[in-house]
């Protein structure tokens, strides 16, 4: 036994630290659990790229045919900056040809100009650049209304199925097994025959309302997960109702999950909408979409292949883009995720630090500090947690 | 209990100057700075230091298991052969066959879906040219070796299907398959039973007189170095602040780190002679929280059948009193507590906390007592929801309570954090901001924002380091003299229950054995399993922890 008269344990804090704050947590030092989303987010150079150019055709598709869209009764219609609408039909110039030209007149091409028909015309003389742009409006109203349908259903059903367990997760899943045995693309040609004379958004509908199974599952297998955790049954003491528990504590906690495969889910229906649309059941004429171009002009293939690139490259572009974004996400969310080094950067920092220890002395304060600094500020460094009682020490309250 | 080993003995590692850097966003951070150590042949070297400290890190660097961002300088000499910057062919050979690590999870460290003898035959088949059959015989051998009960039995059978201290014998096994002349054992015990611990103790050092190994033990636990250790290593920050005998560590600790951390440990029944100043409270008033023959009973699941968590359980605490509850894990106390505060229905009997009866109370009736019982969750990790503010964690019972609003409730939640000395600043902060004793803080000022009448504190220091429990351990008691809560505090450790408690209860298997003052318990324990329990409290002293051995082997014959 010590007999030495030991000082009071919590009185004794110049020498004990709380050095819990380990060295991996320096990286999100100071920040929000959305700061450090975000900063892992922009560091994913695929996903911001693709950001930018989905915002790209976004805007482009939407700007220069305007928008024609009518739900229901609601019907908005704007012009666009474009010469053409996608109904127009000018006459043919030079077969139709694309006008696009992107190589200049040094390099032996015709210089960079738009033209009249930048991505040509069909055999009828639409210009191909709006109904492309139409078809993209199209293919993003689908992609976001399928979004948001999905993953309402998805998350409330799959919430409440892992939240309560028992019948009421019996009755719901199997509920989702049934929707999940039915071929997507049987109920889309049925429905879509259906209702695709309605236009874009009820085919949207449509598919969303047949697409949520996959998050429900893994939102319910999320949520199973985090209701054990302690900081629900601390909700639960708190005196929090099971619908606050579930969208206060636990849904926030899935967002993760959520995000991640609603992105997969969009790029998913775009592809859905442009494979039904093909086949002649999605979108119905006079409207048009990506699908909806390529089938129509399947059987001018060998002689003006344009139409078939055009609303292709669109459609792989989006449904690229949304994926990157959706990978970036999830390495964002993921707090497994570490940043190796590359290897140049990592001999350079090598070389650099090695020179500052030994500038410095091998002392680990000198170390320390230097790392310190180089955070630049952001929140606390190690040195503040020494003490995490300031009532006592009186340095900070 | 100085090395007595003579100056000629092998010495087996020899490290000199070893640094472990972690890339962290552009820049290297150092875990552990200019070590300088050497081991010998049956000599145990104890790292002793706080999470966070480098302990690990820097053994870990000696197998070069570290992950590709750390980067590791100096030199570790194996039996006067460089490991540093060995290839990776090379050093997987040294691995398993001459250097061994013992993890401190044995559930984890063990691969689930093979058998234990398979994965001891695997690690032998690796290393040495041996038939299924001769692997299969040295492996029995082995688990005979670590005095595993009935080793035939034990090879075939998966982690699962073994008890806690069983799992640690199987990696024990695997681990000196090889002969390996240095054994590397991180918090061996730190996931066991105290019972347990002194058992796979005793295996550790009877191993070391048979291996004739160095070991290098990695600790937080003094009671653990105290029982094992011949030499001691103190390290803070990634530095090695003080090194020395055990004898002189434990005795004339220099570093004024050492000192502190020797003085947060605590001593199971130091001052007991002070007992009369903390006699329970007046027994006449109504009690806060009375079980009266409870059951609880975790209902079957699929096949899994019914499980009684506690069975026939009489338990009072009276209001501004402290009762300790101890027990091993899965004895059923964390059940107890979690009925306590209408988490977990009970089966029969009568339970009665805050005044309110609710043995068979259903999510409306529990309402009332959301105000009056708070709970202060065993981890600390978790038990925050870390997507909220800590300030709007602190603030929910208020809130939900209907107590305060606004800028009402920003008020609320200040006084609290000050209540609990935080930095009003920190209410804005996410949980993964904050050190583990710092999140226990806010659980503790969110279980009292209500001013409740009773607080179920679940095993609140099991995730803290010494020091940190010391702090937390005086703020608890400080909170509970200024508001008279009663409280419920459970914990598998004694050395704890012994500082706080009046009152101590010691539950075995789902069933309360004993109970009584803290007097009656620690010093003149009846029940035969309370008697093993202290027992089995390694002692942070060497010399006091040798008698106590040698005592406990005496009484065993």
């Amino acid at each position: 036994m010590t007999t030495e008269p030991s000082p009071k344990p919590g009185d004794a804090s110049t020498g004990v630290t709380d050095a819990e704050n380990s060295i991996e947590l320096k990286e999100v030092e100071g920040l929000s659990q959305g700061q450090i989303v975000r900063r892992r987010f922009f560091r994913h150079r695929g996903a911001v790229i693709s950001m930018i150019v989905l915002a790209f055709i976004i805007v482009l598709a939407f700007s220069a045919v305007g928008f024609d869209f009518a739900v229901f009764d609601l019907a908005i219609k704007t012009a666009g900056w474009w010469q053409w609408t996608w109904t127009a039909i000018p006459t043919p110039q030079n077969g139709g040809a694309p006008t696009l030209s992107l190589v200049p007149e040094f390099l032996g091409g015709d210089g960079i100009r738009i033209g009249d028909h930048p991505f040509g015309q069909d055999e009828i003389g639409r210009d191909i650049f709006a109904v492309v742009m139409r078809g993209t409006q199209q293919s993003v109203v689908i992609m976001v209304v399928v979004g948001l349908i999905a993953t309402a259903i998805g998350t409330v059903i799959g919430a409440i199925a892992g939240y309560y367990r028992g019948w009421v997760d019996s009755v719901l899943m199997r509920f989702t097994d049934i929707i999940i045995t039915i071929p997507l693309i049987v109920v889309g040609a049925v429905l879509g025959l259906a209702f695709g004379r309605l236009g874009a958004f009820v085919l949207a509908i449509i598919i969303g309302l047949f697409t949520w199974t996959g998050l429900a599952r893994l939102v319910r297998a999320e949520v199973l997960s985090l209701r054990e955790r302690e900081f629900v049954d601390a909700a639960r003491v708190a005196g929090a109702s099971d619908r606050r528990i579930i969208f206060k504590h636990i849904l926030p906690n899935a967002i993760g999950v959520i995000i991640v495969n609603t992105t997969l889910l969009m790029a998913a229906a775009i592809l859905l909408e442009t494979a039904l649309s093909f086949l002649g059941y999605g979108v119905q004429p006079p409207d048009t979409s990506l699908g909806r171009i390529i089938s129509e002009n399947q059987a001018a293939f060998a002689t003006r292949p344009w139409l078939f690139w055009w609303p292709g490259v669109f459609i792989i572009a989006i449904a690229l883009c949304i994926n990157f974004i959706g990978d970036g996400l999830r390495d964002a969310f993921d707090p497994r995720q570490k940043r190796l080094p590359n290897a140049r950067k990592l001999v350079k920092q090598n070389r650099e630090s090695l020179q500052r220890a030994t500038t410095a002395g091998v002392t680990r304060g000198a170390g320390f500090q230097a790392g310190g600094t180089a955070v630049g500020g952001v929140g606390p460094s190690v040195d503040t947690d020494k003490d995490d009682r300031p009532g006592r020490s009186g340095s900070s309250s | 209990m100085t090395p007595t080993a003579p100056a000629d003995v092998e010495t087996v590692l020899e490290v000199a100057d070893l640094g472990v850097d972690f890339w962290v966003d552009g820049e290297y951070y150092p875990a552990a700075v200019g070590l300088t150590y050497s081991v010998r042949r049956g000599e145990v070297l104890a790292i002793v230091g706080e999470s966070g400290s480098g302990k690990s890190s820097s053994s870990m660097a000696l197998l070069g298991l570290l992950p590709p961002t750390a980067r590791v300088t100096g030199s570790i000499q194996l039996l006067e052969r460089e490991l540093a910057g060995l290839g990776a062919n090379e050093l997987r050979k040294v691995r398993g066959s001459e250097i061994a690590v013992i993890f401190q999870e044995p559930m984890t460290a063990l691969n689930p879906v093979y058998t234990v003898g398979f994965q001891i035959v695997e690690t032998l088949r690796t290393h040495f040219d041996l038939t299924p059959a001769q692997a299969k015989e040295r492996s029995i051998e082995l688990l005979d070796k670590v005095d595993m009960p009935d080793p035939g039995t034990a090879f075939h059978k998966y982690p699962h299907q073994l008890s806690g201290g069983q799992r640690q014998r199987a990696m024990i096994a695997q681990a000196i398959s090889c002969d390996p002349v240095l054994l590397i054992a991180d918090e061996p015990t730190t996931a066991l039973d105290v019972t347990v611990q002194a058992e796979i103790l005793e295996l550790l050092r009877s191993l070391r007189t048979r291996l004739d190994s160095a070991i290098v033990l990695i600790t937080h636990d003094m009671g653990v170095v105290a029982d094992l250790a011949d030499s001691i290593m103190v390290m803070k920050d990634g530095e090695a602040v003080e090194q020395g005998t055990a004898l002189d560590i434990f005795q004339k600790p220099q570093h004024p780190y050492t000192q502190s951390l020797l003085a947060s440990v605590p001593h199971l029944g130091v001052n007991l002679t002070e007992e009369g100043s903390r006699a329970g409270t007046t027994r006449t008033a109504e009690p806060v929280l009375s079980f009266q023959s409870v059951s609880i009973e975790y209902p079957k699941r699929g096949r899994v059948p019914a499980f009684l968590a506690a069975d026939e359980i009489n338990l009072e605490v009276f209001p501004g009193e402290i009762v300790g509850l101890v027990g091993e894990s899965g004895s059923g106390k964390t059940t107890l507590g979690r009925a306590a505060v209408g988490l977990l229905p009970i089966k029969q009997g009568r339970l009665v906390s805050a005044g309110l009866d609710i043995s068979t109370a259903n999510a409306r009736d529990l309402r009332p007592l959301r105000r009056k019982a708070g709970i202060v969750f065993q981890d600390p990790g978790s038990s925050l929801n870390p997507r909220m503010p800590i300030g709007e964690s602190i603030g929910e019972p208020l809130y939900l309570a209907g107590e305060a609003k606004g800028s009402e409730l920003d008020a609320r939640v200040e006084d609290l954090l000050d209540s609990v000395e935080l930095p009003r600043s920190y209410r804005n902060r996410y949980p993964h901001e904050l050190s583990g004793g710092q999140r226990q803080r806010v659980g503790i000022a969110r279980a009292l924002a209500l001013t409740p009448e009773l607080l179920v504190a679940d095993e609140p220091t099991s995730a803290l380091d010494v020091s940190v429990q010391a702090r937390f351990l005086d703020l608890l008691q400080e909170l509970q003299q200024r508001l008279q809560f009663a409280c419920l505090f459970i914990s598998h450790d004694l050395a704890v229950v012994d500082i706080l408690a009046h009152r101590i209860a010691v539950m075995h298997r789902g069933r309360l054995v004993e109970q009584g003052s803290r007097d009656q318990i620690l010093r003149n324990p009846q029940d035969p399993y309370t008697q093993r329990l202290i027992a089995a409290v390694p002692l942070p002293d060497p010399v006091a922890q040798r008698e106590r051995r040698e005592q406990r082997a005496a009484t065993k014959d």
